[in-house]
C-alpha cells in the first residue's frame, strides 16, 4: 500500500475511533451533573442512582478517550513531522491550552468518580460542572487547531516560509467560532440521542421501571435541544465554507460548473470524470440561497479550479448528504418529542415514539463521523488548505501499513470490549417501579 | 534572567520530572502487579490498584504537557524525535493505550464479565512495555545516533535506538519507576505486612537501580559519548554525584529503618537528580548532535505566549493538583502527620 494513503488511512481511523469517546466523553459528564443536581434538589434516590450509573460509563469512555487522544497528540509528529515542523508554532497554542482543559477534566474526574463518600455533596457536584466544563473547553480547543488547518490565519506567507508569526490570531481563524459551535452542538445531540435510544430500548421491555423513564426525558432534553439548534450552527459553517473554501463547497453539493442561481441537490452520485452529479433531485437556486442568502448568486464550481486542487468529490458530496440528512431526522425526532412534551406530558406513553426513539440513538454518531469526513476529507489535497499539500507533511517512514494494521485491530479489540461492558452494564440496570422509592 | 528558551526547556524538564515521579510510579505499580508473589499477593494487587485509581489520569497528563511543549516551542526537535523513533514510539502508545484501557475496564466492571481475568495481566505487561520503551527512546535521544535520511531504513528507524546504550537505558527507567512505586507503595497500606513486602521490593529494587546506573554509565562511553564527556568532566560533575549517592544511600539506610516519609524524600530526590543530571549534560542539545534549545526554538513570540499560558495554567492546575492528592491519600500518605507506629 501507498504510504501516504496508509498514514491518511490510519489518521482518519485513529481520529474516528476518538472522536466517538471525546463526543461521550465531552457530553455524558453534563448529564451525570444535571441528574446528581436534581438529586441534590429533590433526595429522590433514582436521580442518585442515574448520576452513578452514567458516571461509571463517563470513566470507561474517558479512560479509552485519553489514550485514544494520547495517540493522536503523538500521531501528529508520528505521521507528519513536516505538517508539525512548520505549524508547530502558529497552532501549538491551542493545543497548549486544550492541554490545561485536559488536565483539569482529569484531575476533576478522578474526584467525581472516586470521591462520592470523600468530599462534600457540594464539592462532588462542582467537581462533576468542572469535568463538564473543561471537557467541553478541550473539544473547543482541539477544533480550534482544526478550524485553522481549514482557515489558516496568523502568519504571512514568505517563500514557503510562515513570517510574523501570531499564535493569537491564529486561534481567531474565521472558522474557529462556527466550527467549535457545530462540534459542541454535535457532542450533546450525538450523546443524548444515543443515551435516549438505550432507554427508550430498555423502556419497552421494562414500561414500568421509573428509572428508564428519568433518564430517557433527562438524555432526551439535552439531545434534541441541542438537535434543534444543530442546524443554525450548519448554516453558519455552511456560509463560511462557501466564502473560505469554495471548493470544498463545490465538493459538498457535487457542483462541477459555475452557475449563477445553483441548485440544492438532494441525493447524487458524483462522477469525478463525467464531471457531472446524477441521480440528484435538485431544488432550484438552493444552494446559491444556503451558501450566499442570495438565491441569484453564483456559486463556483469545480470545473473553475484544477483537478490537482480537487478533493475526493464523490466521498465529500455522500458524507455530506448522510451528515445532512442524519441531522434534518434528529431535528424532527427532537420536535416531535416537544410536541409529545407539551400536549401529552408525557413523552414515553407513546410506544411508537419510543420505537422511533431506538432507532434514531445512532443518527448522532453517524452525522459526527460523516460530519468529520466533510471537514477533513473536504480539506484535502491541503493539510493546511492553499499552504501545504497533504503529501508534502508526511512522514519519510517506510512500512505504514504496519502500524495502521496494528491499531486498527487494537481500536477493534477495544471497541468491542467496550460494547460488551455496555451491555452488561445495561443489562444490570437498577429497577424501580414504585413512586416511593423514586 | 535566563532566556525564553532556556525557560521552556526547563518546564519539559520539570515536567517530565513530574511524569517520572508520579505517572512514572503508577507504571512501576503495574510492575509490581506483574511481581506478586507470596501468601499475600492479592493484597498487593489490591493496594496497587487502591493507590493509583483516582490519580492516575491526572499524572499521565503531564506526558501530553511534555509533548505539546516541544511541538509548540522545539517544533524540527518534536518532527526529528517522532519521524527517527518511529517504530519505539508506537510501542509505547501500544503500552499506554493498553495500560490504561485494561485499568479502567478492571476497576469500573469489576467480576462482571467473562473477560475481566484479562486486565490484569494486560495492565501488568503493558505498564512493563511503557517505561521500558519511554527509556529506549530517551537514551536514543541522548545517543547522538538520530541520523539523517541519507543512510539505510536500518540504520536509521532501526539501529538509532534497538542498541545496547538506549536498551539499557529503557531497563533502567523500569526498574527506577519500579523502585519508586515500591517505596511509595510502604505509605499507601495501614498493614505492616504489605508495607513489609514493599519495603523489602523497594530496597531490592534500590540496588537494581545503583546496578542499571553503572550499566547505562558503562555504555554512554561508546554509546553516548558527548553525554559521557559532559557527565565526567563537568563543573557540576563531582556536586551531582555526591547528591546522587547521598540521596540513594539515605533511601536505603531509612527504608532499613523504616522511615518511610523520609526514603520517600530521598527517593524521589534520587529520581530528579537522575534525570537533572542527563538534562544538564545534554543541554543545551535536544537532539544530539545537531538541535539545540536555539536552533530548534520557535520564534519568542510563541515562546512568550506558551510562557504565559505555562505561568496562568499553573496558577490554576497546581492547586487543584494538590487537592486531588489530599482527597485520596490519608494525611499519613501526604505527610503532614506521622503513619501510625507498626
Amino acid at each position: 500500500m501507498d504510504d501516504l494513503l496508509a498514514a491518511r488511512l490510519q489518521m482518519a481511523m485513529s481520529l474516528a475511533f476518538h472522536i466517538i469517546f471525546a463526543v461521550v466523553g465531552i457530553a455524558m459528564p453534563l448529564l451525570m451533573v444535571i441528574a446528581e443536581w436534581r438529586w441534590l434538589r429533590s433526595r429522590r434516590e433514582i436521580y442518585l442512582e442515574l448520576a452513578r450509573q452514567w458516571s461509571k460509563g463517563t470513566a470507561i469512555f474517558f479512560a479509552v478517550g485519553a489514550v485514544s487522544g494520547t495517540v493522536l497528540s503523538f500521531e501528529l509528529g508520528l505521521l507528519w513531522p513536516q505538517f508539525m515542523e512548520w505549524a508547530g508554532p502558529i497552532i501549538g497554542m491551542p493545543f497548549s491550552l486544550e492541554g490545561f482543559a485536559f488536565f483539569t477534566e482529569a484531575i476533576f474526574l478522578g474526584i467525581y468518580l472516586y470521591g462520592w463518600n470523600r468530599v462534600s455533596s457540594r464539592t462532588h457536584l462542582a467537581s462533576g460542572a468542572l469535568v463538564a466544563v473543561s471537557g467541553a473547553a478541550s473539544g473547543i480547543f482541539v477544533v480550534i487547531a482544526n478550524a485553522w488547518m481549514n482557515v489558516p490565519t496568523g502568519f504571512r506567507l514568505v517563500d514557503g516560509r510562515p513570517v510574523d508569526i501570531d499564535p493569537i490570531a491564529a486561534m481567531q481563524s474565521p472558522a474557529a467560532l462556527p466550527q467549535a459551535l457545530h462540534m459542541i452542538l454535535a457532542a450533546y445531540a450525538a450523546t443524548g440521542f444515543a443515551v435516549a435510544g438505550i432507554h427508550a430500548f430498555l423502556l419497552l421491555r421494562d414500561p414500568l421501571n421509573l428509572f428508564h423513564r428519568k433518564a430517557l426525558v433527562l438524555a432526551l432534553t439535552v439531545g434534541g435541544a441541542a438537535a434543534v439548534l444543530q442546524p443554525f450552527s450548519g448554516d453558519l459553517l455552511t456560509k463560511l465554507v462557501a466564502r473560505t473554501q469554495p471548493v470544498k463547497l463545490a465538493a459538498f453539493e457535487g457542483q462541477f460548473k459555475s452557475e449563477r442561481g445553483a441548485p440544492l441537490r438532494v441525493g447524487g452520485w458524483p462522477d469525478e470524470g463525467a464531471r457531472m452529479t446524477p441521480y440528484a433531485i435538485e431544488i432550484p437556486s438552493g444552494l446559491s440561497f444556503l451558501a450566499f442568502s442570495d438565491s441569484t448568486a453564483t456559486v463556483k464550481g469545480l470545473n473553475d479550479y484544477p483537478r490537482d486542487q480537487w478533493p475526493p468529490v464523490a466521498v465529500v458530496h455522500i458524507a455530506f448528504q448522510l451528515m445532512v440528512a442524519a441531522g434534518v431526522a434528529m431535528m424532527a425526532v427532537a420536535l416531535w418529542g416537544a410536541w409529545l412534551g407539551w400536549r401529552r406530558k408525557s413523552l414515553i406513553s407513546s410506544r411508537m415514539f419510543l420505537r422511533v426513539l431506538v432507532a434514531a440513538s445512532p443518527l448522532g454518531f453517524i452525522a459526527t463521523e460523516a460530519g468529520w469526513i466533510v471537514t477533513e476529507v473536504g480539506r484535502q489535497p491541503w493539510i493546511i488548505y492553499g499552504v501545504m499539500r497533504t503529501a508534502e507533511a508526511v512522514t519519510p517512514m517506510k512500512g505504514m501499513a504496519a502500524p495502521l494494521i496494528a491499531f486498527t485491530l487494537l481500536y477493534l479489540f477495544l471497541a468491542v470490549i467496550v460494547m460488551r461492558l455496555l451491555i452488561h452494564q445495561l443489562a444490570s440496570s437498577p429497577r424501580i417501579v414504585s413512586l416511593e422509592a423514586a | 534572567m535566563p532566556s525564553l528558551e532556556v525557560l521552556l526547556a526547563g518546564a519539559i524538564l520539570v515536567s517530565l520530572t513530574i511524569y517520572a515521579l508520579t505517572g512514572g510510579a503508577d507504571f512501576g505499580g503495574g510492575v509490581w502487579e506483574l511481581f506478586a508473589w507470596g501468601p499475600r499477593a492479592q493484597q498487593q494487587k489490591g493496594l496497587i490498584i487502591k493507590a493509583i485509581g483516582p490519580i492516575w489520569e491526572a499524572n499521565h497528563v503531564w506526558l501530553i504537557l511534555v509533548i505539546v511543549l516541544l511541538f509548540t516551542c522545539f517544533p524540527p526537535a518534536f518532527s526529528t524525535i517522532a519521524t527517527v523513533l518511529h517504530i519505539p514510539l508506537n510501542l509505547m502508545l501500544f503500552g499506554i493505550v493498553l495500560r490504561g484501557s485494561a485499568f479502567a475496564f478492571r476497576s469500573h466492571y469489576q467480576g462482571k464479565d467473562i473477560a475481566q481475568p484479562l486486565w490484569g495481566p494486560i495492565f501488568a505487561v503493558a505498564s512493563v512495555i511503557t517505561p521500558f520503551m519511554l527509556g529506549v527512546i530517551l537514551g536514543a535521544i541522548a545517543s547522538g545516533n538520530l541520523h539523517g535520511k541519507e543512510n539505510s531504513f536500518a540504520v536509521v528507524f532501526v539501529y538509532s535506538w534497538l542498541a545496547p546504550f538506549p536498551v539499557a537505558v529503557g531497563i533502567f527507567a523500569l526498574v527506577l519507576f519500579a523502585y519508586l512505586a515500591a517505596v511509595y507503595l510502604t505509605l499507601e497500606t495501614d498493614s505492616p505486612r504489605l508495607r513489609e513486602d514493599f519495603r523489602n521490593r523497594a530496597l531490592g529494587a534500590a540496588v537494581g537501580v545503583g546496578l542499571m546506573a553503572l550499566a547505562v554509565f558503562l555504555l554512554s562511553g561508546s554509546g553516548a559519548p558527548s553525554i559521557e564527556r559532559d557527565l565526567t568532566t563537568s563543573w557540576w560533575t563531582l556536586p551531582l554525584l555526591l547528591a546522587t549517592a547521598v540521596m540513594a544511600a539515605g533511601a536505603i539506610f531509612t527504608l532499613s529503618t523504616g522511615r518511610f516519609h523520609l526514603a520517600r524524600l530521598c527517593a524521589m530526590g534520587q529520581a530528579t537528580l537522575i534525570l537533572w543530571g542527563w538534562a544538564l549534560a545534554q543541554f543545551p542539545y535536544l537532539v544530539e548532535p545537531t538541535l539545540t534549545i536555539y536552533n530548534a526554538a520557535a520564534p519568542l513570540v510563541t515562546l512568550r505566549v506558551v510562557l504565559f499560558a505555562l505561568v496562568a495554567g499553573a496558577v490554576v492546575l497546581l492547586p487543584s493538583y494538590y487537592f486531588l492528592f489530599r482527597v485520596f491519600k490519608d494525611s499519613s500518605v501526604i505527610g503532614t502527620k506521622p503513619p501510625q507506629q507498626d
